[in-house]
C-alpha cells in the first residue's frame, strides 16, 4: 500500500494552516492507524504547516504513507533558516508579533517536530527555502 | 469531570452542536499559547484558553483535545464552531477569567496535566 497526499501552503494563510494535517488525520483514521501514532505525525505535519504560514511566501507538504510509516516533506520558497541548529533550539524564535498573538511562534516548533517523528532532516538556504522531512513509523 | 458539570460550574454555555454533555475529561490545561497545547501527551483533556481563533481549534483537533473552554466572556466565531462540530470537539464560553474557571475547576476535582 502507498498512498500519496499534496497540498499547497500560503504564506501567511493561517486560517488554511492545518488543512493538509486534518485531512492526513482522516486518512490515517480510515486505515485504523492506532490514534498514539495519529496524534504524533498529525502534531508534527500541523507544525511544520505552522511554520510556513508564519515564515515562508508558499509551500506544499507531500505525504507518502504505507502500511508500516509515512514520510512527510514540507518544503516551502521563503527566508530559510540561517542556523538549524539555533532554531532547533526550544524558545529560540524569529516569528512576528502577529503570529505569536495567535498562540504560536514560542520556538517550539522544530523540537516538537523531532518529539513526534523517527526520522528528520532539515535542508535550507538562505533566501531561497527550506525542505523538512520527517518520517514516523506507526506503533 | 463531565462536560455537564464543567458547564455548572464554570456557569458556562455549550456553544457547538457537538452535545456530548456526559463527555469526561480527566484532567485541565490552562493555556493561550498553542505551541504548548502541541507538547501535551495526555488524552481527554480540558483546555482552557483566553485564545478565540481558528489555530485555538486546530490545535485542539491535532492534540486531541476534546473540549475547549474559552474564559473571560470571548466568544467563538461562526467558523470556529463549524470546524469544531465537524471534528466532534465540545467548545463552551465562560464568563470568567482562566484563573477563576481554573480555580473552580480544580477545586472540584478536574487534576492538572502537569
Amino acid at each position: 500500500m502507498s498512498i500519496e497526499l499534496v497540498f499547497h501552503i500560503a504564506g501567511g494563510d493561517f486560517s488554511n494552516a492545518g488543512k493538509a494535517s486534518s485531512h492526513i488525520k482522516k486518512v490515517l483514521k480510515q486505515l485504523n492507524i492506532d490514534s498514539k501514532s495519529i496524534k504524533r505525525i498529525v502534531v508534527a505535519v500541523y507544525e511544520a504547516e505552522v511554520n510556513v504560514a508564519a515564515h515562508a511566501f508558499s509551500g506544499q507538504v507531500t505525504a507518502q504513507i504505507t502500511e508500516h510509516h509515512i514520510e512527510v516533506v514540507v518544503s516551502d520558497q521563503g527566508p530559510g533558516i540561517e542556523n538549524i541548529e539555533q532554531a532547533m533550539q526550544p524558545g529560540y524564535s524569529t516569528a512576528s508579533k502577529e503570529v505569536r498573538e495567535m498562540g504560536f511562534g514560542a520556538g517550539m516548533g522544530l523540537s516538537n517536530i523531532q518529539k513526534n517523528t523517527d526520522e528528520l532532516s532539515i535542508e535550507s538556504r538562505v533566501g531561497e527555502g527550506t525542505i523538512v522531512t520527517f518520517r514516523c513509523n506507526y506503533l | 469531570m463531565k462536560v455537564d458539570e464543567i458547564l455548572k460550574h464554570a456557569d458556562a454555555q455549550l456553544i457547538t452542536t457537538v452535545s456530548d454533555r456526559c463527555r469526561n475529561l480527566d484532567m485541565a490545561f490552562s493555556s493561550d499559547l498553542m505551541s504548548d497545547v502541541l507538547t501535551l501527551d495526555e488524552e481527554n483533556i480540558l483546555l482552557i484558553t483566553g485564545l478565540s481563533n481558528l489555530q485555538l481549534v486546530r490545535t485542539a483537533e491535532m492534540a486531541d483535545i476534546q473540549a475547549v473552554l474559552i474564559a473571560r466572556g470571548k466568544r467563538a466565531t461562526p467558523e470556529m464552531i463549524e470546524l469544531a462540530n465537524e471534528n466532534g470537539i465540545v467548545i463552551m464560553e465562560t464568563p470568567y477569567s482562566i484563573y477563576k474557571a481554573s480555580g473552580i475547576l480544580f477545586a472540584k476535582g478536574l487534576k492538572a496535566v502537569y
